[in-house]
C-alpha cells in the first residue's frame, strides 16, 4: 500500500510579475516502510518538494493522497492536525529550543495532540522516547550541554512521539562529523527496518544517499531519477 | 486541561528568559505601583483638603425659624420664634446624618466692659459647647463652659482674640470678669483666632456664653417674650418697632401693668432661641440631614402636608460647590496619571512582546511545524503577556503600597489606603496584559511556518 501519492504536483511562486514555476508536474509514489532518500542541486525544487510532503505547504495544484486521504488543499489548522499526527520532522540545525531541557522539548508536540495528554502522561511517554533514543540519562541537560550526534537524537525522539508512519528529515547530517553521522543513519535504518516506519531522507550527502533503498534525484522541478539502490537491495 | 498545558509552556517559556520577562514586568510594576501610591497619596490629600474646606463650614446647617405674615404682608426669617432648645436636641438626638446641633440665641449689641476700657463686640452668643465643635474653633487657653454652666445660667463667658486685645491689651483675660448690660461674666476661656469670615467680617470679635445666661440674664426676659405675647393675643406677628432700635425700650403698645398681668395672665410660652447650628456628619450628609430635621421638626411642629414650614434650614451651598468641584478635580486629575502610567507600562510590554515574537521566530515555526494550530500560539503568547501583567500587579500593588506608607511615615503626608485602586490596577493590569499582548501574539499566530523555520 501506498503512504504517499503525489499526482503532478505543480508549484508556482508569483515574485512580483514573474511567474516562477518551480514544481512543474511531479507524480511520486512511497510505500509504506520505504526508506528513500530525496537529492537534487540547489534550486533543483527539492526544498519545494519536501514542504509539500511535510503540509507545510500547498501545492499549486495536482493530489496528494497520504496515508489515504486527500492533504493538498486542506486549510491551515487541518494542516497542523496532518503534521502532528502523521509525521515527524528533523530538521538540518535540529532546530531545538534554547535553554529547555530534552525533556520538555519531546514533551512539546503532545501539546498540540488533538487528544488531550496530560501533562503526566506527556512526561512517561516522553521519558521513554529518550530511552529509546538512547538518551535516557540526559533528560535534563539543556541542547548547549549536549553534543551535535545527541541533539539530533533528541530531536528524533520529538519527531516520534507521536508515532507517526511518516519522518521527514531535511539534511539531518549535515551538522554532524562523520561518527556521529553513522550513528545517527545507524538509527534511521533501525526505526525504518525494526519498526517500520516510512522515511524520506533530503540531502546532498553521496553518501547518506547510499544508505537508503531508492533514491530519487530531482532537477529543474523534475524528478530526473528513480532508481533503486543496487548495494541495499541486493 | 489544554490551557494549563498551555500556561506550563508558556511559564517555561518566560522563566527561559528570566532577564527579559523581568523587564518587561518592571513596566506594569512601575505602573500599577505608581497608580497605586497616587491613588493613596491623592485620596489622602484630597481628603485633608475636603477636611479644610469643610471646616469652613460645607456640613454646617443653619436651621433659621420661619417667616411671620399678617394680612399678606410676610415679614421676613426670624420674624417669629419657633425653635426651642428643645427642638434642638432633638435634632442631636434623633437625626442619624447629625453629628452636633447647638441651639443659638443672640444678644442685643452691647458694650462690653473690663476697667475702664469698653468694646462693642460684633457679635454676642449664646450657646452650648457643642457650638465650637460646629464652627472647629479650638480654645488657646481655658476651658469651655459644660453642662452645669448651662443649666445654672452660670455668668460666665468665652472671649475672641479681638476682645482680648481691646479690653485686656496682653494680660491674661482668664479667670477675669467683664460686664456686659450690666451683667458680670468670668472670662473662663480665650477662643483662637479665626480671622475673617468669607463676607469680610471679625470672627474674632465675639463672646460667646452659655445659651442661658444670654437668653435669661443679658438680653433678660424682654426681647423674645414680647414676641410671644403678641403671637398669642394673635393681633400681630411683626417684631415690635421699639426693638428695631436698640436700647429704646419702648413698644407701641403701652407696657403691662402687674394688675393687667394678675388679670389676664398670659400663657408663659416655651423658650425661644434664634437659631439652630448642625453640623452634618459629613459634607455629603447635609442633604440627608436635611431631610430628617424636616421630617423632625415637622412632628414636633405639628405641621401637617400643604402647611407652610415655621422654619427654613440654610446649607453652606457655595462652600459645598467649591468642595464638589475641587474633589471632582482631584478625582480626574488622579485618573489621568493612572491612566498615563498604565499606558506607559502597557507600550512598554508591547515592545518587549513584539521583540519576543521576532526573536523566537523559529521557536514558533517549530511548534507549528510539529502541529500547532495558529490559535494555540496566541493563546501561548496572549497567556505569558497576562501572566507578565499579573506578575507585575502584584508587585505593583506591593511597590505602591511601600512607597504610600513610607511617604506617610518619612514625609507625613496624609495618605488612604484605596481597596478601589488596587482592584482597578489588578483588572487594568490584566486588560493592558490582553490588550497590549494581542497584536505580538497575533503576529506570532499568522507566522508562515516555513518562513519561520528559515529565519535566522
Amino acid at each position: 500500500m501506498n503512504l504517499i501519492e503525489l499526482r503532478d504536483i505543480r508549484k508556482t511562486f508569483l515574485l512580483g510579475e514573474v511567474v516562477l514555476p518551480v514544481l512543474k508536474g511531479i507524480t511520486l509514489d512511497i510505500a509504506t516502510g520505504e526508506r528513500v532518500a530525496l537529492i537534487g542541486a540547489s534550486g533543483s525544487g527539492k526544498s519545494t518538494l519536501m514542504n509539500t510532503l511535510g503540509c507545510l505547504d500547498r501545492p499549486t495544484s495536482g493530489h496528494y493522497r497520504l496515508d489515504g486521504e486527500e492533504v493538498s488543499q486542506l486549510s491551515n489548522d487541518a494542516r497542523a492536525v496532518v503534521r502532528n499526527q502523521k509525521m515527524g520532522f528533523v530538521f538540518q540545525n535540529f532546530n531545538l529550543l534554547a535553554r529547555t531541557t530534552a525533556l520538555a522539548q519531546v514533551m512539546m508536540p503532545l501539546l498540540y495532540d488533538t487528544k488531550y495528554v496530560s501533562q503526566k502522561e506527556a512526561k512517561r511517554r516522553a521519558t521513554a522516547m529518550l530511552d529509546r533514543v538512547g538518551l535516557a540519562d540526559r533528560m535534563d541537560h539543556h541542547p548547549s550541554q549536549l553534543s551535535g550526534g545527541q541533539q539530533q537524537r533528541v530531536a528524533l525522539a520529538r519527531a516520534l512521539i507521536n508515532n507517526p508512519p511518516f519522518l521527514l528529515a531535511d539534511e539531518p547530517t549535515g551538522n554532524l562529523d562523520s561518527n556521529t553521522t553513522r550513528e545517527v543513519l545507524a538509527l534511521f535504518k533501525e526505526l525504518n527496518e525494526h519498526d517500520g516506519i516510512t522515511i524520506l531522507l533530503v540531502t546532498h550527502d553521496p553518501k547518506v544517499a547510499a544508505s537508503c533503498k531508492r533514491v530519487i534525484r530531482m532537477a529543474d522541478g523534475l524528478i530526473e531519477a528513480d532508481e533503486l539502490n543496487p548495494e541495499i537491495n541486493a | 486541561m489544554k490551557s494549563f498545558r498551555i500556561l506550563l509552556a508558556s511559564l517555561t517559556a518566560l522563566r527561559r528568559n528570566v532577564m527579559r520577562s523581568g523587564l518587561t514586568t518592571l513596566g506594569i510594576v512601575i505602573g500599577v505601583g505608581a497608580v497605586i501610591a497616587m491613588m493613596e497619596i491623592g485620596n489622602g490629600s484630597s481628603a485633608a483638603i475636603q477636611k479644610t474646606i469643610a471646616s469652613m463650614g460645607a456640613n454646617t446647617l443653619i436651621v433659621l425659624p420661619g417667616a411671620a405674615s399678617s394680612g399678606g404682608i410676610s415679614f421676613g426669617t426670624g420674624s417669629t420664634m419657633t425653635l426651642t432648645p428643645q427642638d434642638s436636641e432633638a435634632i442631636q438626638r434623633e437625626c442619624p446624618s447629625v453629628r452636633f446641633a447647638a441651639p443659638v440665641v443672640r444678644s442685643k449689641i452691647a458694650p462690653a466692659i473690663f476697667g475702664n476700657k469698653n468694646w462693642v463686640p460684633n457679635e454676642i452668643l449664646g450657646t452650648t459647647e457643642d457650638y465650637l465643635k460646629i464652627r472647629e474653633w479650638p480654645l488657646t487657653e481655658g476651658a469651655a463652659f459644660d453642662e452645669r454652666d448651662l443649666r445654672n445660667a452660670a455668668r460666665v463667658c468665652l472671649i475672641g482674640q479681638t476682645l482680648v486685645r481691646e479690653l485686656f491689651q496682653g494680660q491674661s483675660p482668664v479667670g477675669q470678669e467683664i460686664r456686659l448690660q450690666n451683667v458680670a461674666l468670668r472670662v473662663v476661656g480665650v477662643l483662637d483666632k479665626k480671622g475673617a469670615s468669607m463676607m469680610g467680617r471679625d470672627q474674632d470679635d465675639t463672646l460667646i456664653a452659655p445659651w442661658t445666661t444670654i437668653k435669661f440674664r443679658v438680653s433678660g426676659a424682654s426681647t423674645a417674650n414680647t414676641t410671644s405675647a403678641t403671637n398669642t393675643t394673635g393681633t400681630s406677628t411683626a417684631t415690635p418697632r421699639g426693638q428695631l432700635y436698640p436700647g429704646s425700650a419702648q413698644g407701641i403698645y403701652a407696657a403691662r401693668s402687674a394688675s393687667q398681668n394678675k388679670n389676664s395672665p398670659m400663657p408663659v410660652r416655651m423658650i425661644t432661641i434664634d437659631q439652630i447650628s448642625v453640623t452634618a456628619a459629613s459634607a455629603a450628609e447635609t442633604k440627608s440631614a436635611t431631610a430628617e430635621i424636616t421630617s423632625l421638626l415637622h412632628e414636633r411642629h405639628h405641621i401637617d402636608v400643604g402647611e407652610v414650614d415655621d422654619f427654613n434650614i440654610r446649607d453652606m451651598a457655595e462652600i459645598t460647590k467649591a468642595l464638589t468641584s475641587t474633589t471632582v478635580m482631584m478625582t480626574n486629575l488622579l485618573l489621568v496619571v493612572a491612566m498615563i502610567s498604565l499606558v506607559v507600562g502597557g507600550v512598554g510590554i508591547m515592545n518587549i512582546m513584539l521583540v519576543s515574537v521576532t526573536e523566537r521566530t523559529k521557536e514558533i515555526g517549530l511548534r507549528m511545524a510539529v502541529g500547532a494550530h495558529g490559535s494555540d500560539i496566541m493563546q501561548q503568547f496572549l497567556t505569558e503577556s497576562v501572566v507578565l501583567c499579573l506578575a507585575g500587579g502584584a508587585m505593583g500593588i506591593v511597590l505602591g503600597r511601600g512607597s504610600s506608607y513610607l511617604v506617610a511615615k518619612i514625609l507625613h503626608w496624609p495618605t488612604l489606603p484605596s481597596l478601589g485602586a488596587i482592584i482597578a490596577s489588578v483588572v487594568v493590569s490584566a486588560s493592558v496584559g490582553i490588550i497590549f499582548g494581542y497584536y505580538p501574539a497575533w503576529k506570532a499566530s499568522r507566522l508562515d511556518p516555513i518562513e519561520a523555520l528559515r529565519y535566522e
